[in-house]
């Protein structure tokens, strides 16, 4: 297609770019497009099925003859697997498979690690199997506190090579070049400039080590298939975030090609991270499947959620940072030991290397090995972690140098659409008036608002492919292999499909979450939209050319010359005009289709990394450290929005899951076993409706035209600040710094205390 | 889950029959009982159902108030009688748990149900409470345990709210058992860990709760039931206080106080009930009394922090209710 001149920018602000449009894309729309859809506020195609509870969830799905399967778990936090004998087992009631998980000789390294797996006819027939497997275990020493863990003498968790079970979109536990000792390994350095000297140079220095606790995903709907063997094809019902990704890990596992592997998700209850491959769990239940010859469901008990599928690691970083006098940033330093338990991967730099502008920047990423349950990707990993420290690091900061902590963040965001949305944020939470409104009339509560940024990068990328069928009645059929995860993305493509065809939604059927579908992209690092959508955009427009083809060469007209415009083919003159109603009553039983592949990233586009701005308010009881977050303004770039109603949806999420980070969730190991004592909704405590403070959502709609529909991913960036903003909002009610989360209430008094007693914290 | 026989007797007689017999267990709303069920600590081998039997859900304000034990924590909760004539035991109803779960606990469900204690809570863990040898909660995490007595075989707290406002209220069960009936007070009602570490209170195998009964209200009291939760939804209590006064004169003629949440059984704070009997009923006692009440905690490491929100939430509601 070649090159175009697009325009680019956000608020009014555009600037002209020379793009390269791959052939059969259509060009980014211009800011002066008029959309009928796009960006307004579209109920979900599914929410009655949703609400009216006929939508089939994997973990609803039934089958004849379908067998239920069960994990026997090791209850030690470290143990050698002695011997393991099923034969008990497998005579028990109803007992139909039972598969060894851990080979004799093998070591389990968390309270929670999977040993063994029976089928059986009942649910109740599988656990009361689970307890008739003879296991003789040697239990190992173990360390779970990850302070401990990094004593020279602490138990090691992996004694030679370190191996752990991986599955997809887990985060890398070995890392072969980085050196290891004890259960510590690292550092995954990085160097920009040279921070002894931009210290050297500093007016006014502070540092601070902030603490973090585990929190886990903890998503409604459990991790778990349904596996059906019909000869030597496998079907699965999946509760996952990536059905192709599934599809593969099963091939592989199973040592079986992947043409011969279905993989099936109508609906889904909630990822975070944690669901992108088939797992434990999902092997599990193919194995037994085939051994019994029957179909298997065996998704997990809330409590093995919370034990064994994935977690957003510990930290402990330390930053330490100076400006001159005038507020320009001189140096960032970080040194961060994360724990995931027995994964890696635990890094928090993303923030202080991609958010503000500092020549000279350092950080040293350190592992800390545990027998604890491994972590997973969780809703921006490192981020929210990473953010924490540096936002109250900067608030910090900008105190020492007694400026205010919004001018001094203006001044060192290179982010131009960040800074713009710094300055929407604290208009609508009124941070000007913020000192005033400090005390309330009750003298016990005073209250605080604080802010924070957001980065995150991904713009989605190649490999999606999308279908798009127009029938000789005027609808359109839109197949894309995409799993809607509870995020919108079955109504999200079906606008962008309705959108370009210039047909009202109804007009449109959407086909999703099945692997003999076109390749749809994992649902994850909010690169869903920006990967799905453009392929989806491609495959309508690609049909609807080819329409205007058979419209052109019925008119003897260049096929250039005829354009859709408000529902009907014309001519570039308008001296021709059809209405799409009749231009496709002119196709035969077979329709017109067109299957279009998402194109690369326009790189000569506009690249930005995707900003976003949290304010929260809170009031803080001083007398029992009790914190409310009263409201949260967030301002995000969501590039364009293509549905407001289902992208406000997912920043709310963002933020409640903050607030629920910031206040509540913390997996509580016991030291005396290893094991976790709240592996429950009820004792791990999640945000509930009470709690949620009054969100307010903002976005700055940004051009960048890096795809044809300018789309970027929001699930990450809504919860990246919300818990920092949170804590620089207690830290300025009660004017002391907090370092930890989750803020309790005895942590907040201990803050109070100290600061009556004159120790600066 | 092992496999059990629901018994459904057709009187109460015969429910406390079948529930005397061994490895029974007694159900009304069930709520309690089926955590334990399915965590797998409590398997019991025969269920003894009471949900069905009519004429023990009544509710009568009185005064004196007779309620009946299966009486749902939601009932309770919106009767305006009983809420004007005991706001502590309306609104310690009206706080607890979920309203799924309140249109479903009983009261006598919510004085007999067992600890949270997650050590208890887990079957992998053989603690005292269970009959092992290890109270897990001393050495282990304990930052949702007793702050009073927390040296005693159990460290558990004792989990009922509407207990708490009962015993302020001086109430009493009356109950039915293969030897009889009889009427407990619940200043008798509990047991502590030293003599029964197994066991929350003194009912016999079989015996049942059949009426919970509160005394009419002195002319001039007034009483007031709060809590602290870390969350407003779905949480269980920090702590709890509840404070019933007799006020004459402006003096402060009798006073019961109880604190919730702190102890393996409901507490009366006899000391900052001293510092009141006689006081000049205005706000001034209350930081006194409220320091009186905490003065004999025994926090473990990780719950200092409950014996000043104890202190706090009891000035706060002796303040409110001498206003």
């Amino acid at each position: 297609m070649g090159r175009e001149k697009l325009r680019l920018g956000f608020n009014g602000k555009f600037h002209e770019r020379d793009v390269e449009i791959a052939a059969g894309d259509p060009a980014p729309w211009d800011p002066s497009q008029k959309f009928s859809l796009l960006g307004s506020r579209v109920a979900r195609l599914d929410g009655s099925a949703k609400t009216t509870g006929t939508a089939r969830y994997g973990i609803d799905v039934r089958l004849p003859g379908m067998l239920y399967g069960k994990i026997l778990r090791s209850p030690h936090a470290a143990a050698v697997v002695k011997a393991l004998d099923l034969s008990a087992a497998r005579r028990m009631p109803g007992v139909k498979a039972a598969i060894e998980i851990a080979k004799p000789g093998e070591t389990v390294r968390f309270a929670g690690g999977e040993v063994a797996a029976v089928a059986a006819d009942t649910a109740e027939q599988a656990l009361d199997a689970i307890g008739a497997i003879r296991v003789e275990y040697e239990p190992r020493p173990f360390v779970v506190d990850p302070a401990a863990s990094r004593k020279a003498d602490a138990p090691p968790v992996f004694d030679k090579k370190i191996e752990t079970k991986t599955s997809a979109g887990d985060l890398p536990s070995a890392q072969k070049a980085l050196p290891r000792q004890g259960n510590v390994q690292g550092p995954r350095s990085y160097a920009k400039g040279n921070v002894e000297e931009g210290f050297s140079q500093a007016e006014a220095v502070v540092e601070g080590t902030y603490t973090t606790q585990v929190q886990t995903h903890a998503a409604l709907e459990t991790h778990g298939l349904v596996a059906r063997w019909e000869g030597d094809e496998l079907t699965v019902w999946a509760s996952t975030q990536g059905i192709f990704s599934v599809r593969d890990e099963l091939a592989q596992v199973l040592n079986i090609p992947a043409s011969k592997v279905h993989v099936v998700t109508q609906y889904m209850g909630g990822g975070f991270g944690a669901k992108f491959g088939a797992r434990v769990e999902g092997v599990a239940a193919a194995r037994l499947a085939r051994e019994a010859g029957q179909p298997v469901k065996l998704f997990l008990d809330r409590k093995e959620e919370h034990l064994a599928t994935g977690n957003r690691p510990s930290a402990v970083q330390w930053v330490k940072a100076g400006a001159t006098r005038d507020g320009k940033l001189t140096a960032l330093q970080l040194i961060v030991h994360g724990n995931g338990g027995t994964n890696g991967g635990t890094g928090t730099s993303g923030p202080i290397k991609n958010i503000y502008g500092c020549i000279n920047v350092k950080t040293d990423e350190y592992d800390v090995f545990t027998n604890a349950g491994p972590s997973a990707a969780m809703r921006a990993p490192g981020h929210p972690q990473g953010v924490f420290a540096l936002e109250a690091t900067m608030d910090e900061l900008a105190a020492r140098l007694g400026m205010d902590p919004l001018e001094f963040r203006l001044k060192n965001d290179p982010s131009e659409v960040r800074r713009e949305e710094f300055s929407i944020g604290a208009e609508k939470i009124g941070w000007k008036t913020r000192d005033t409104r400090r005390t309330t009339r009750n003298l016990a509560v005073l209250r605080g608002v604080g802010m924070a940024a957001a980065v995150w990068y991904n713009t989605g990328g190649t490999g999606p492919k999308a279908t798009v069928t127009i029938h000789r009645d005027g609808s359109a059929e839109l197949v894309h292999g995409v799993q809607d995860i509870g995020t919108g993305s079955r109504t999200m493509i079906a606008i962008v499909a309705a959108e370009e065809l210039q047909l009202p939604l109804e007009r449109v059927s959407v086909r999703i979450g099945d692997t003999r579908m076109p390749y749809g992209p994992g649902s994850g690092g909010s690169t869903t939209t920006p990967s799905s959508a453009p392929a989806v955009r491609a495959a309508a427009y690609q049909a609807c050319r080819k329409l205007a083809g058979l419209v052109a060469a019925e008119w003897g007209a260049p096929e250039a010359d005829v354009l859709l415009t408000e529902g009907q083919f014309a001519t570039r003159d308008g001296a021709r005009r059809i209405a799409w109603k009749d231009a496709c009553a002119r196709l035969g039983a077979e329709g017109l289709s067109a299957t279009a592949e998402r194109a690369e990233n326009h790189d000569d586009a506009w690249k930005h990394f995707t900003a976003g701005a949290q304010f929260a308010e809170v009031e803080v009881d001083t007398e029992t450290g009790l914190v409310r977050v009263v409201r949260v303004v967030a301002v995000h770039d969501c590039g364009l929005v293509v549905n407001a109603l289902t992208a406000e949806s997912q920043v709310h999420g963002g933020v409640i899951q903050g607030v629920s980070y910031a206040l509540y969730e913390n997996r509580i190991l016991d030291g005396q076993t290893g094991r976790m004592v709240n592996p429950n909704v009820e004792q791990y405590k999640i945000v509930g409706s009470r709690d949620v403070p009054e969100i307010e959502v903002v976005f700055l709609p940004v051009w960048d035209g890096i795809n044809n529909t300018h789309s970027v991913g929001i699930g990450e960036p809504a919860t990246v600040p919300t818990a920092a903003a949170i804590a620089n909002a207690v830290s300025h009610a009660i004017g002391a710094r907090v370092r930890r989360l989750p803020i309790t209430p005895e942590s907040v008094l201990e803050l109070i205390d100290q600061k009556r007693a004159g120790v600066r914290a | 889950m092992k496999p059990f026989a629901l018994v459904r007797p057709a009187t109460l007689a015969e429910a406390s029959r079948e529930a005397a017999k061994p490895r029974s267990e007694l159900k009304a709303g069930g709520v309690d009982l089926l955590d334990r069920l399915k965590e797998g600590f409590d398997s019991p081998e025969r269920v003894v159902t009471i949900a069905h039997l009519p004429g023990l859900d009544g509710i009568h304000a009185g005064p004196p108030a007779r309620v009946g034990a299966l009486a749902t924590l939601a009932h309770i909760a919106a009767h305006r009688d009983l809420r004007r004539l005991y706001p502590a035991l309306a609104d310690a109803a009206e706080g607890a748990a979920t309203p799924q779960i309140r249109n479903m606990a009983t009261l006598g469900g919510n004085l007999c149900q067992r600890p949270r204690c997650w050590y208890y809570r887990l079957a992998e863990f053989d603690c005292r409470k269970k009959g092992g040898a290890t109270c897990f909660a001393q050495d282990g995490e304990n930052r949702f345990h007793a702050i009073f007595d927390s040296d005693l075989v159990c460290c558990c707290l004792h989990p009922s709210a509407t207990a708490v406002a009962l015993l302020a209220y001086s109430g009493r069960v009356e109950t039915v058992s293969p030897r009889g009936r009889r009427t407990i007070a619940l200043d008798d009602f509990f047991v502590r860990p030293t003599k029964d570490a197994v066991k929350e209170n003194v009912l016999e195998p079989g015996e049942i709760i059949e009426t919970v009964a509160i005394p009419a209200p002195a002319p001039g009291a007034r009483s007031i039931y709060r809590k602290l939760k870390e969350k407003e939804s779905f949480d269980w209590p920090l702590v709890e206080v509840c404070v019933n006064l007799t006020v004459a004169g402006g003096v402060i003629r009798d006073s019961r106080v109880v604190l919730g949440s702190v102890a393996p059984t409901p507490r009366r704070a006899t000391e900052a009930e001293a510092v009141l009997r006689g006081a000049r009923a205005a706000p001034e006692v209350a930081a006194r009394a409220a320091e009186a009440a905490v003065a004999g905690a025994k926090p473990l490491k990780q719950n200092a922090f409950r014996v000043r929100l104890a202190r706090v939430t009891l000035e706060r509601a002796l303040r409110e209710i001498l206003a």
